[in-house]
């Protein structure tokens, strides 16, 4: 037997992004052709000799092709899925080349809309065009090219990510073996695409706004940014979680004033205050955009079977009971698409208190059966 | 995986390259079963945590769900069998899932420990409720709700206007063919709709 690695749940360690340029525009949903542009890239492990080890992790609202590890000259760097993607991880590292990928229009290096317009050498700003997943993923596929990736041995991710992975599944068919798609939705209801709006409507009339030109004045719509995150934070969390990490409690009991005085307030006022500072407001825009207009059946006349009659990956699909943003009942939606579709799929309903958030938290059920399913990707590469 | 022994039998039922839907499902022993040995496909439904791992251990689809919801997530007469095997006897809804498997599919396979065992009936005689290897609980932790003796099951078929394709009685994987309701442990019936009205 091989000697057991010296820290089975150690990370991937230090990381280095690397950019990857794109000369030839990319055909967008809007009709549009973008480009030249460039996009931010991790990728972790070693792809193996038969390049069949792949494994995609699409990103959600605010995060990033940053998934694990750290950067050398950064305290706490680590990744968003730090816990998920690792040597003797879920996503076990030590078998499987993970590449992340910083999605157009975002504000962590990929072109975005802060990025200079090459025509006017200002910033694009509201010029940026409004992406949807399906651009993402046709971007995505490019960089699988780059790679010299002809298909992943799975494309994964959580939410907006979720929606990424299951559109691979649809418009790549060919190019993806599994999917995980988890706390994801077939499409945003009226309520959701509703938080959208009030964020965006909150980031809109802040006067700092400028109709998105504001690099040019040097000011940032922070107080839009703040409420959009603070109204998106309260749908990521459960009621009881809610209550049960706040509370009614005080900080220093009622002053009869408007300042933060229940914990929650000034929990979420921080939050707000960290998010607006890092994020910028035409990405989340766009952003919010992107999951609005997510509807794969939408081109099948709202039948999502139909819609997922060209997938043939296999699927795992997950969905957290407290998760009322993106409930479990949606995820059976796909479920049920294919099966009608008799595609090879399983489903786990995972009992977390910590709505739609518990995606990225490591509840050991989730991870155990996340590790169960990769183990299964792993016996088929090497069979 | 345990191998149960109702799986052969259940097998021996099975069209090679059949669609089966197992309920409760386990550690996806059967479906891996009748994978290998008559080529099916199909999905396992499971509510345990624990056994819907073990499904993905074993490589067997699962959908984690509470069969006393019904089986909306499935389309009517969209599998050629659908199995419920020694789950039935544990479950509220009891003639709910029976109906609802026979709208999921074109027949069905039901199995459950037989109460009317010659054991079970002494130890009632006796004054007590049975305790055995096939019902191996005291009255105040067992799971099985809805217990019943191969003629309670045939009555509730024939009311129902439900036919009874296939009848098997076994005893330690053996068919009883004499005096089945009261040598046998455990019954497995492969039924569905009668036909006409």
């Amino acid at each position: 037997m091989p000697p057991a690695p010296p820290f089975p749940n150690a990370t991937v360690g230090e990381v280095t992004p690397q950019r990857v340029d794109f000369e030839e525009p990319l055909p967008l949903a809007c009709g549009r052709a973008f480009g030249p542009y460039h996009l931010m890239i991790e990728t972790y492990g070693e792809l193996n000799a038969a390049r069949d080890n792949a494994v995609l992790i699409c990103h959600a609202l605010n995060a990033s092709h940053h998934v694990a590890g750290v950067y050398a000259d950064q305290a706490n760097s680590e990744g968003w899925w730090d816990n998920m993607v690792g040597p003797g991880k879920p996503v076990d590292t030590n078998r499987f080349f993970v590449v992340g990928v910083n999605n157009l229009g975002s504000c962590f290096g990929s072109t975005g809309p802060m990025d200079l317009h090459p025509a006017t050498g200002k910033p694009y700003g509201a010029d940026f065009p409004v992406v949807t997943v399906e651009d993402w993923v046709d971007a995505q596929v490019r960089v699988a090219d780059h790679l010299g990736i002809e298909r992943f041995a799975a494309v994964m991710g959580g939410s907006l990510g979720g929606m990424q992975a299951l559109a691979w599944t649809i418009r790549h068919p060919q190019r993806v073996a599994h999917a995980l798609v988890i706390a994801a939705a077939p499409n945003l209801s009226a309520q959701n695409i509703a938080f959208n709006e009030v964020a965006r409507a909150a980031i809109m009339t802040d006067p700092e706004f400028h109709a998105g030109h504001f690099y040019d004045a040097a000011v940032k719509p922070r107080r839009g940014l703040r409420v959009a995150r603070m109204i998106g934070h309260i749908t990521y969390l459960s009621d009881d979680q809610m209550a049960e990490k706040f509370g009614r409690q005080l900080r220093n009991g009622l002053r009869y004033t408007f300042e933060p005085e229940f914990q929650i307030e000034s929990y979420l006022r921080y939050q707000g205050d960290k998010f607006s500072e890092y994020f910028d407001a035409n990405t989340y825009l766009r952003i919010t955009k992107a999951l609005d207009y997510f509807d794969p059946a939408a081109a099948t006349g709202g039948d999502l079977r139909r819609a997922l009659e060209a997938a043939r990956a296999s699927f795992l699909v997950v969905a957290f009971t407290t998760d009322w943003r993106f409930s479990p009942q949606r995820s059976r939606e796909i479920v049920k698409a294919l099966i009608d579709n008799r595609r090879d799929v399983s489903y786990a309903e995972i009992d977390a208190p910590h709505g739609h958030d518990a995606f990225l938290l490591d509840d050991a059920r989730y991870h155990a059966l996340v590790r169960a399913y990769f183990d299964r990707i792993a016996a088929e590469l090497s069979s | 995986m345990n191998i149960r022994p109702d799986y052969s039998l259940i097998a021996e039922w099975i069209r090679p390259r059949a669609q089966v839907l197992d309920l409760g499902c386990g550690d996806g022993g059967l479906l891996a079963y009748l994978r290998e040995h008559r080529q099916i496909s199909g999905y396992g439904v499971e509510i345990d945590d624990a056994s819907v791992l073990a499904c993905v251990k074993n490589g067997v689809s699962v959908v984690q769900s509470n069969l006393e919801a019904g089986l909306s997530g499935f389309e009517d007469a969209s599998f050629d069998y659908v199995v419920l095997s020694q789950t039935l006897q544990a479950m509220r809804h009891t003639e709910e899932i029976v109906l609802e498997m026979l709208r999921v599919g074109r027949e069905a396979i039901v199995s459950f420990p037989n109460f009317g065992h010659w054991k079970h009936r002494w130890q009632i005689l006796r004054g007590h409720m049975p305790v055995s290897k096939d019902l191996p609980y005291q009255w105040y932790d067992t799971p099985n709700i809805h217990l019943c003796t191969v003629h309670d099951f045939d009555d509730f078929c024939a009311q129902r206007r439900l036919e009874v394709l296939d009848r098997r009685v076994l005893h330690d994987g053996q068919e009883v063919k004499l005096l089945p309701n009261c040598l046998g442990t455990l019954a497995v019936y492969r039924i569905r709709r009668a036909l006409g009205r």
